[in-house]
C-alpha cells in the first residue's frame, strides 16, 4: 500500500470533519437554513428541532442530566471564557479566590489574569513532572473565598489526563464549582460530569471529528444549580448566557460527531490508543537518549504521544520530516523564543523542552502510516545527530551540564 | 515558517560536517551558544600557520534549520580565506544569502560568534609557549 503524503499526526491541534459530520451538515446549509430562533415558520421550527437534537445528543456524550444544560458557542476559548468570567462575576459579591493549574491552556490562564487585574485572586497549582495536580494541593488552597475551581481534562501537550473524580469529589465537598476545560478529552476518551461532579465543562467541535467555529458548554442545573454572568448581550438565546443567533450547520455537525463517539466511542480508543502504542514502541526500540513528556495510561490521552528527542531540536526536526504534520515544544515554532511552558511546568529541562516532539494520533490514522513515520523519525533522528555537537559530547563521555555555557 | 530554497538546500545537504583534532596546534574550535536556549555551535577551522589559510572548515550544530543552514554556509565561506579575511565575515550576509526571517538573524550572529571564537582559540594555541 502507498501512502499518501502528508500525512496528518497533530490531531491534538485539530480533527478533520468525520464524513458522517459533513453529510449531517449539509442540509443545513440549503434547505433547512432557517433561523433556529424563528419561532412562526417551518424553516425556524427545523433549525431548532437540529439544534434540540444536538443538544440532547451531546448531553447524553458527556453524561448530563438534561440537555438544557448545554450552552452553544463559538468554540472552546469562548466556553473557557464564559465559564471562568461568567462565574466569577455572578459570584463576586461572594468570594473572590479562583484556583487553577500552571498547565492549563491559554484560553483558561488568560482570562485568569485578566480577573486578577480586577481584584481576583488566582492559586496556579503545580502538578508533579507528569503533569498531574495532586488532589491534596487542591484541598489545601480552597478557602472560604475560593468561588471555582477549574482544571482540564487532558492537556493539550503532554496529554496528561487529571485525576477528575478525586478532584470534583473534594470541590462538591467544600461547595466550590469546578469548571474543566474538557476539549482535549470529550469525543475522544471517558468523560462523565455526574461521575466526576462536574459543574461546568468546555468543549470544542473540531477537537472531536466535527467542525470549527462551534464549542459548547456545559451548565448545570441542579444540585449545584450554577449561574453565570454573559459574556455577549444581545437577543437572550441560550437562555440569556450566549446572545447571538445559533450556528446551527455547526451545532448539527458538533451533535452527529457526538453520536458517533456515542456509538462507537469504544472502538474509536482502541484504535487510536493502539496506533500511539505502536508508534511510541517503534521509537523505543530504535533510538537512544529519547524520553516521554507526560504521563502513562490510564493517566495518557489514547492519541498524545509527547517525545523528546535528546540532542535533537524541535523545529529542526520537523523540518526534516516536514510531509508529516506534528508540533513541537521548541522556542523556534513559537513567536516568544520561549520552550513551552506546559514542559517547563512539568519540570522538565529545557535543552529537553526545545527537542520536543507532539505526534497526536487519531481516528483517521493507520497503522501504515505509524510505520512511515516511525521509520522516517528514526532515520531523520539518526542523520540530525550525526550533525549534533551535543550528541557527540554526550558520545564522548562529556556531562553536557558541566560545561559553562554562554546563553545568548 | 516559508524558508528561502537556498536555505532548505544547506539544511538538507549541510556542507562540511564533522570534526577536527581539537588538539591540533592547527586547529581553532569554537563552540557556541547554549543547550537550554535551542542552539549550539560547533565550528572548527584547520589553519595554515605559514599562509593564515584555512585549509579546512567542519562544523556540528544543535539547532533549528536555519541555525544547521548558517553553520553550513559559514564552514563553505571561509574555507580558503585568511584567518583575517574570515574574522571580517559578518552576519548579515549570511542573513542575506539565506534570506532569514526576523525571527532567525540570531542564527547567523551565532554563526559569526563561532567563526571568531574559533579564530580566537586557534590564535591563543599558537601564542601559547611550546
Amino acid at each position: 500500500m502507498t501512502i499518501r503524503t502528508p500525512i496528518y499526526m497533530d490531531n491534538n491541534a485539530t480533527t478533520p470533519c468525520d464524513p458522517r459530520v459533513v453529510q449531517a451538515m449539509l442540509p443545513y446549509f440549503t434547505e433547512n437554513f432557517g433561523n433556529a430562533a424563528s419561532r412562526n415558520h417551518a424553516f425556524g421550527w427545523k433549525g431548532e428541532e437540529a439544534v434540540e437534537k444536538a443538544r440532547g445528543q451531546i448531553a447524553t456524550l458527556i453524561g448530563a442530566n438534561s440537555p438544557k444544560e448545554i450552552i452553544f458557542t463559538s468554540g472552546a476559548t469562548e466556553s473557557d471564557n464564559l465559564a471562568i468570567k461568567g462565574v466569577a462575576r455572578f459570584l463576586k459579591t461572594k468570594g473572590n479566590h479562583i484556583i487553577t493549574c500552571l498547565t492549563e491552556h491559554k484560553a483558561v490562564l488568560d482570562p485568569c489574569k485578566r480577573l486578577e487585574k480586577e481584584g481576583f485572586e488566582v492559586t496556579y497549582l503545580p502538578t508533579n513532572n507528569e503533569g498531574q495536580v495532586d488532589p491534596e494541593d487542591l484541598k489545601r488552597a480552597i478557602t472560604d473565598k475560593t468561588i471555582l475551581v477549574s482544571i482540564m481534562l487532558a492537556n493539550n501537550e503532554v496529554g496528561t489526563v487529571q485525576r477528575m473524580e478525586e478532584i470534583g469529589a473534594i470541590t462538591r465537598d467544600r461547595g466550590v464549582f469546578l469548571h474543566c476545560d474538557a476539549v482535549q478529552g470529550v469525543g475522544r476518551m471517558d468523560f462523565d460530569v455526574e461521575r466526576m461532579n462536574i459543574d461546568l465543562a468546555s468543549m470544542s467541535g473540531h477537537k472531536m471529528y466535527g467542525p470549527k467555529g462551534v464549542g459548547a458548554l456545559y451548565v448545570r442545573r441542579s444540585k449545584p444549580r450554577v449561574r453565570l454572568a454573559a459574556e455577549m448581550d444581545g437577543g437572550g438565546h441560550e437562555r440569556g448566557m450566549r446572545s447571538g443567533t445559533l450556528n446551527v450547520t455547526g451545532i448539527v455537525g458538533m451533535g452527529a460527531a457526538a453520536q458517533i463517539f456515542i456509538d462507537e466511542g469504544e472502538k474509536d480508543i482502541q484504535h487510536t490508543r493502539s496506533l500511539r502504542d505502536r508508534l511510541r514502541k517503534k521509537l523505543w526500540d530504535n533510538l537512544d537518549e529519547i524520553f516521554l513528556n507526560g504521563s502513562d495510561d490510564p493517566w495518557r490521552h489514547p492519541g498524545n504521544l509527547n517525545v523528546s528527542f535528546a540532542f535533537v531540536e524541535g523545529e529542526a526536526m520537523m523540518m526534516a520530516i516536514k510531509e508529516v504534520a506534528v508540533s513541537s515544544g521548541s522556542a523556534c515554532t513559537s513567536a516568544s523564543l520561549e520552550p513551552s511552558y506546559v514542559l517547563r511546568s512539568l519540570g522538565v529541562d529545557e535543552e529537553l523542552a526545545h527537542t520536543s516532539i507532539r505526534f497526536g494520533l487519531g481516528r483517521f490514522n493507520t497503522e501504515e502510516e505509524v510505520d512511515y513515520v516511525a521509520d522516517l523519525v528514526i532515520e531523520q533522528v539518526h542523520r540530525l545527530r550525526e550533525l549534533s555537537p551535543l550528541y557527540e559530547m554526550h558520545k564522548e563521555g562529556i556531562d553536557l551540564k558541566s560545561i559553562q555555557w554562554e546563553a545568548h | 515558517m516559508a524558508y528561502s530554497e537556498k536555505l532548505i538546500e544547506h539544511y538538507e545537504k549541510p556542507r562540511n560536517v564533522g570534526t577536527l583534532d581539537k588538539a591540533s596546534a592547527e586547529v581553532g574550535t569554537g563552540l557556541v551558544g547554549a543547550p537550554a536556549c535551542g542552539d549550539v555551535m560547533r565550528l572548527q577551522i584547520k589553519v595554515n600557520p605559514e599562509t593564515q589559510v584555512i585549509e579546512d572548515a567542519k562544523f556540528k550544530t544543535f539547532g533549528c534549520g536555519s541555525a544547521i543552514a548558517s553553520s553550513s554556509l559559514a564552514t563553505e565561506w571561509i574555507r580558503g580565506k585568511t584567518i583575517e579575511e574570515a574574522g571580517a565575515l559578518k552576519n548579515t550576509a549570511i542573513v542575506e544569502e539565506l534570506n532569514l526571517p526576523p525571527v532567525k538573524i540570531h542564527c547567523s550572529v551565532l554563526a559569526e560568534d563561532a567563526i571568531k571564537s574559533a579564530i580566537a582559540d586557534y590564535r591563543k594555541k599558537q601564542n601559547a609557549p611550546e
